[in-house]
């Protein structure tokens, strides 16, 4: 299923994808498995915080923030015990990299783990696995099994006197259980909703404890910023946004796929040498650069160097690292409010902006593609999702509002193109809510 | 409330994982693999569930209420999934769904009259650079096209008769 790597990638985190059994603990012992972790037992708390603040690694789940940093919060000496968590729901549409991590590598994500249980001093983490991706839960738990016989797991880990419990823990369907709060709620067997914070899961996550949350890529990158050293990892990429990172190239290129490539790889390079340009000979039109909440890509703003700082250079966003390529038969409109479909589905309802304004933004766009849209519609759209922004507990009323701005700021002639299609009879129930 | 022995084992694993005055953290995934069992959440499940995990029946209903693919509704033997998400959109996915509700007679969050097949149009199920994608229970199917959707549900038709 992995796509042929290309010469362009830089595989550290990939590396053994694609050895026999590359999933079992054999393998992975005998490819510099587990280095990484007994040189962290060595190392005091500080030492490996340190090494990860020198990598410049940034969170790879969507919001980018230094996992350096966001370790070194976690406060000590609170006598509560500390938990680690992983982020392995993978849900943000366009988004395809954690699976493989898992399915090809689950020891990395082990060894992950460990390493972030030895800096913060704590006995017990969990990985949250959407509950679609079953296969994978039957993955690791093999994998944990495993890394229990082999030692690397249970009391005092190969003699360092660390002890460290790991268990998988099966999501049910909820988008909103990959935003860190919300994962934690349903982590403790709740509804997931978010949580308002400060308190940021750093000092209070699950059960009221200090909690490592991170995405399963950032704990994969853990372990060679160990072994390699910090300022080898972060020479990979650009200044402050050190290393490799996955990208999930899908839609119309002649080659999607999953590749790793050094932060600050061009755009234009990714999709004409390494995905092999857009297929059938068309023009690109425009490419959603970092999952379905980042602001859409016109075919002019694609040649950029691609770190976290340049995407917001674009005022777009690196995101998951999802990127969603279009070509010029591509309809606009549709995607938008398929993008919409999406987050109004998805919205857990807590706050209101975000539950009323993804749903009146659905019925919007669902007149605008069937159309039976109004003139004054296009701006409606454009003032609904800006009123969502900043005002929900988490960020997903901002995932749903900026690509829709992004859609209607950027290719508005497209929106007023519709209005002056024929006008559809009205053949639903549906249809007549829609048009109010 | 009895399961299989292979679903009791599964659902006690799942259970010890938490630590103690935590076990409300099993109500997800013990449902999942209940569900999984019988093919939907059942009263009698909430209240067996809700007994394990130490809380009221109450706070097990309100997350089968939230999660999606927690079902109260009997779902079929096979429950096939097609995305039509942006990254299958892009690909085909929308016209997958279409064939797929016309041939089997039934729509969003249906079950055919003998219980053998349920459908549902599902948000991103994370194929996206092998889209477009279906999904029948677990199993994933990637690149899919009409004709190979067709041979997967004649398959699923075939081994019943």
């Amino acid at each position: 299923m992995f796509n042929e790597p290309h010469p362009d990638e830089v595989r550290i985190i990939t590396k053994r994808f694609g050895l026999p059994n590359s999933a079992s603990i054999d393998t992975y012992l005998a490819h510099e498995g587990y280095v990484a972790f007994m040189k962290a037992a060595e190392m005091t708390p500080e030492a490996i915080i340190e090494e990860l603040k020198v990598s410049s690694l940034r969170g790879r789940g969507g919001a980018g923030f230094p996992t350096g940093l966001k370790w070194s919060f976690i406060p000590r000496d609170n006598p509560k015990p500390k938990y680690v968590v992983v982020n392995a729901d993978e849900s943000e549409p366009g988004t395809c990299k954690d699976r493989l991590l898992i399915e090809n590598d689950p020891h990395q994500l082990i060894e992950g783990c460990l390493i972030a249980a030895r800096t913060i001093g704590c006995k017990l983490g969990y990985i949250y696995i959407r509950g679609e991706y079953r296969y994978l839960i039957d993955i690791m738990d093999k994998a944990l099994a495993e890394a229990y016989a082999h030692g690397y797991l249970g009391k005092n880990i190969k003699g360092t006197g660390i002890d460290f419990d790991l268990y998988t823990h099966s999501g049910a369907g909820a988008y909103e259980c990959g935003e860190e709060s919300a994962l934690l709620e349903s982590l403790e067997g709740k509804r997931g909703v978010p949580r308002i914070r400060p308190p940021f899961p750093a000092v209070s996550g699950l059960y009221a404890s200090p909690t490592v949350l991170n995405n399963v890529e950032t704990f994969c990158s853990v372990p060679a910023i160990l072994r390699m050293g910090g300022q080898a990892y972060a020479d990979l990429g650009t200044p402050k946004n050190g290393g490799t990172r996955m990208l999930c190239v899908s839609g119309h290129v002649n080659r999607p796929g999953v590749y790793e490539i050094p932060l600050g790889f061009s755009m234009q390079k990714m999709i004409y040498d390494v995905c092999g340009g857009i297929r059938g000979g068309k023009k690109l039109k425009a490419v959603i650069p970092g999952g379905s909440s980042s602001p859409v890509l016109k075919a002019d703003e694609c040649d950029f160097p691609m770190d976290y700082d340049n995407y917001a250079r674009m005022k777009t966003m690196a995101g998951s690292g999802g990127m969603m390529v279009m070509d010029e038969d591509t309809d606009i409109v549709k995607v938008a409010l398929r993008t919409m479909r999406f987050y109004a589905h998805e919205s857990c309802g807590w706050c209101i902006p975000c539950r009323e304004g993804t749903t009146w933004l659905r019925k919007i766009l669902t007149r605008m593609d069937e159309g039976t849209g109004r003139r004054a519609d296009i701006d409606l759209i454009h003032e609904l999702a800006k009123n969502m922004l900043g005002r929900t507990f988490c960020p997903l009323g901002d995932a749903a509002a900026m690509p829709t701005i992004g859609f209607v700021e950027k290719f508005r002639e497209e929106f007023e193109a519709r209005l002056r299609e024929t006008v559809v009879p009205v053949t639903s129930p549906d249809q007549l809510i829609a048009i109010g | 409330m009895t399961f299989t022995p292979e679903t009791e084992q599964k659902l006690q694993a799942i259970w010890s994982r938490y630590p103690a005055g935590r076990k409300r953290s099993a109500v997800i995934p013990m449902l999942m693999y209940a569900q999984d069992e019988t093919g939907q959440v059942t009263q009698e499940m909430i209240a067996e569930v809700a007994k394990r995990c130490e809380v009221t029946p109450l706070q097990v209903e309100e997350v089968v209420g939230y999660y999606s693919m927690l079902n109260k509704q009997k779902m079929g033997k096979h429950h096939v999934q097609v995305c039509t998400n942006i990254a299958c959109l892009l690909m085909g996915g929308e016209e997958l769904w279409h064939h797929t509700t016309k041939r089997l007679g039934i729509g969003h969050k249906q079950v055919t009259a003998d219980g053998l097949i349920s459908l549902e149009e599902v948000e991103c199920a994370g194929a996206c650079s092998w889209a477009p994608c279906v999904v029948d229970g677990y199993e994933y199917h990637h690149h899919m096209t009409i004709e190979k959707l067709d041979q997967l549900l004649d398959s699923i038709e075939n081994k019943v008769q």
